[in-house]
């Protein structure tokens, strides 16, 4: 018997249930409407209407950073994808695995500027791991299993599949995914056994190690996760990760330092610097964490374990780069070092920890407290503290309540922590938090936000009150686009030029109007019993928590200074910045 | 390692799957990471496999030409990436087409000196050649300046191809 032939858009929803989907977060449009009617016309898969492509897109990544599963988009032709494109590079930059479905106008009208044409795989190829422009319904079940492994293998990313409107309407042969193998693309995930040796022998001398980690740990998974806590334990050394490795290792753990980098913790920042070896685990040596190249770590041999080659020596010169999966380096790590019975001075790490203990003991992320106004970081330990005995999941937006959340919200357990780190990405958290309810819908989910980075997404609140989906959006609302302000106040002379924010609505009315619930704190006695309110409403919340309108994220490494030049909240003031530091971002 | 601010030039060849869009990969690559191409040439060169190599000449320090080549590895569509001027000891080509304008002594000379390059004429007029001249880049840049006071003016050249020495495929 021939094989059965399938439309072009049955073949796109026939390949996402083959491939494990259950949901997609989409907004359709003239070039998807076959898909769209394949979708109405079966039961398999959810789709998630969202008010805006953006939030669609971050939506995806949410459901993908929480789960570890691909996240799908699905959005017409021109503004459709254009309107994807933020999304398309926050998780590029962030290593999000998402297959995006754009509509394309029919192939005989391509180039010739159709209604609502725009050159998709053009606009999106440096935003994208991959893409492909479907030209037949023939290639189709071909490219969407492909667009999955891509997305999936290897560094994740992003892939955008264009399907014109006419081959949605071709028929063609389907395929199931175990049938479609790659041509190329053979990422490696396995280590060199030699340069893991030598990483072990390395590790071995340390008298002053750290392990440095980032999201290559999450993406990899839960067991790159257990591994990393396996060996951190065997060792004995302290660690720090980056932005986007939070969760990985326990906060709790005496061994945690803390987050690292430009708002990193005194003891983080000047244990790398000072470290003599530093394991750095799926991180990739980003601006934010090095400060001054010339001066990062002056002292130190490195170790790097990345997924990617090209991360390996692209900024930090290091003397033992492997290329594989964390987890599997690890594993094969942990195997070797007990092989060795390596012994490590103990006498030299006990003097290591004294000092860190020492610069622990400046409790730098220590703060003015008030009785009389709500300090943004106050904000963040109540609501930790109110909330960490719960399922709790963290999104946040980008400025300075994302610092604060990543200092003051400790994590424990991976894939808890969502938040746009390579892009910076105002308006993530929103959407994001409605990706993270939909994959876990009895969870807590909380974006934490600022006034300023929550409207640029704001009409996603409608998306989580259609779907009724009881996410907490948490605004510590200063009036200002926070970080902006600081930044002004330090490089600018405090001429604050466009970073007050005029005319905000009324946060509590602006919920209601969207038929979620609104909450005001304005006074730290109320907190706590707002923020209990808060959580249990079984329904979405806008929470407008009134703080502190001049405070300034503390610690903090200026542009263009080392790790051990911090500004500790104390004594910031007269902090300056040098010439060659303002050209930096 | 040798000197990390040296400026080095390498010729580096890609094999790619001639799918559409994978030279704008490459192109985009280049100059979005803020790289240089001095040249660049892509064809297909097996039909069946539907495989394109293409040779690319760049300059860079040590360290970012270490960069472009695991840029280029990660492309999905890209099966190799060599560099021809460390990994072995390679033949570099490039052909060029040189249009020269004139008539009396400089025209004679003209034709005197393409002999000394085994330049072929492959179009004439009275007071016009077209010369093909095939050689290491700097033999046609050579060449190109002599004919200069001579009456140059056109170029097109197909910038490099390479290819190792010896038995082995890339």
């Amino acid at each position: 018997m021939a094989a059965q032939e399938l439309t072009g858009a049955e073949i796109v929803i026939k390949a996402l249930v083959d491939q494990g989907v259950d949901t997609i977060f989409g907004y359709p449009g003239g070039a998807v409407l076959p898909i769209y009617d394949a979708l109405f016309q079966q039961n398999k898969i959810r789709h998630i209407l969202v008010r805006h492509e953006q939030g669609a897109v971050h939506a995806a990544e949410g459901y993908a950073r929480s789960t570890g599963k691909p996240g799908v988009v699905l959005v017409t032709s021109g503004p459709g994808a254009t309107n994807a494109v933020t999304g398309l590079t926050d998780a590029l930059m962030d290593s999000i695995p998402l297959v995006c479905l754009t509509g394309q106008v029919a192939t005989h009208l391509i180039g010739n500027d159709a209604f609502q044409e725009c050159d998709t795989v053009g606009i999106t190829r440096p935003c994208t791991k991959h893409n492909w422009l479907v030209n037949s319904a023939k290639e189709l079940t071909r490219v969407m299993h492909e667009a999955f492994y891509v997305a999936t293998n290897g560094r994740p990313g992003p892939v955008v599949i264009d399907i014109p409107k006419d081959v949605q309407f071709q028929k063609a042969e389907y395929v199931g995914p175990q049938n479609v193998v790659h041509k190329t693309y053979r990422p490696k995930v396995k280590g060199d056994v030699e340069a893991i040796k030598a990483a072990v022998d390395l590790i071995a001398t340390a008298k002053k190690p750290i392990f440095y980690t980032g999201g290559g740990i999450i993406n990899s998974g839960p067991l790159a996760s257990q591994l990393l806590r396996e060996f951190v334990k065997l060792t004995g050394f302290p660690i720090t990760s980056t932005l986007m490795g939070l969760g990985a290792f326990p906060a709790s753990d005496k061994q945690w330092l803390g987050m690292l980098g430009m708002h990193g913790t005194y003891e983080a920042n000047n244990a790398m610097h000072d470290c003599d070896v530093m394991i750095n685990i799926g991180a990739r040596f980003d601006d934010r964490v090095t400060g001054r190249i010339d001066a990062f770590a002056p002292n130190s041999k490195k170790i790097h374990i990345d997924i990617d080659a090209s991360s390996i020596n692209k900024i930090i010169h290091v003397d033992v780069g492997i290329i594989g999966d964390a987890a599997h380096v690890l594993e094969d790590m942990i195997r070797i070092w007990k092989a060795k019975a390596v012994k490590i001075d103990k006498a030299a790490l006990a003097d290591w920890w004294k000092e860190i203990d020492g610069w622990r003991g400046r409790r730098s992320l220590d703060y003015k407290k008030s009785d009389e106004i709500i300090k943004p970081q106050y904000a963040v330990q109540r609501l930790h503290e109110l909330t960490k005995d719960r399922d709790t999941y963290i999104t946040t937006e980008v400025g300075q309540h994302q610092m604060w959340a990543a200092q003051h919200f400790h994590f424990e357990k991976p894939n808890h922590w969502m938040t746009s780190g390579g892009l910076g990405t105002m308006g993530y958290g929103l959407p994001a938090a409605v990706g993270v309810q939909i994959a876990h819908p009895d969870a807590l989910v909380i974006d934490i936000a600022g006034e300023a980075s929550v409207q640029m997404t704001m009409q996603e609140i409608s998306t989580a009150v259609q779907f009724m989906l009881p996410i907490k959006i948490f605004i510590l609302n200063n009036e200002y686009m926070g970080m902006v302000r600081q930044w002004q106040e330090l490089l600018h002379g405090g001429r604050y030029s466009h970073s007050y924010s005029e005319s905000l609505p009324d946060f509590v009315k602006l919920a209601e109007a969207y038929g979620a619930v609104g909450i005001r704190a304005t006074k730290p006695g109320e907190l706590d019993e707002k923020i209990r309110q808060m959580i249990d409403v079984k329904a979405p919340v806008i929470f407008d928590c009134v703080v502190d309108k001049f405070e300034n994220c503390y610690p903090m490494i200026p542009s263009g200074a080392a790790h051990n030049e911090m500004i500790l909240g104390d004594d910031a003031e007269g902090a300056t910045v040098t010439e060659a530091g303002k050209m930096l971002v | 390692m040798s000197d990390e601010s040296k400026i080095e030039r390498h010729t580096i060849a890609v094999l790619v799957d001639n799918e559409a869009g994978v030279l704008a990969r490459v192109i985009g690559l280049f100059s979005g990471r803020g790289y240089n191409i001095e040249s660049l040439t892509v064809a297909e060169v097996d039909q069946a496999e539907h495989t394109s190599r293409i040779t690319v000449v760049t300059v860079g320090t040590p360290m970012v030409i270490e960069q472009i080549k695991a840029q280029l590895d990660r492309l999905v569509p890209v099966h190799k990436v060599v560099d021809l001027t460390v990994e072995t000891k390679a033949v570099e080509r490039e052909m060029a087409l040189i249009k020269v304008s004139g008539s009396g002594e400089k025209r004679v000379e003209a034709l005197r000196l393409s002999d000394a390059f085994r330049a072929r004429v492959i179009d004439t007029t009275h007071n016009s050649f077209v010369f093909e001249v095939t050689g290491a880049p700097d033999k046609i840049d050579a060449f190109i300046g002599l004919m200069r006071p001579l009456g140059l003016v056109d170029v097109s050249r197909t910038g490099v191809v390479a290819i190792a020495r010896g038995p082995e495929a890339m």
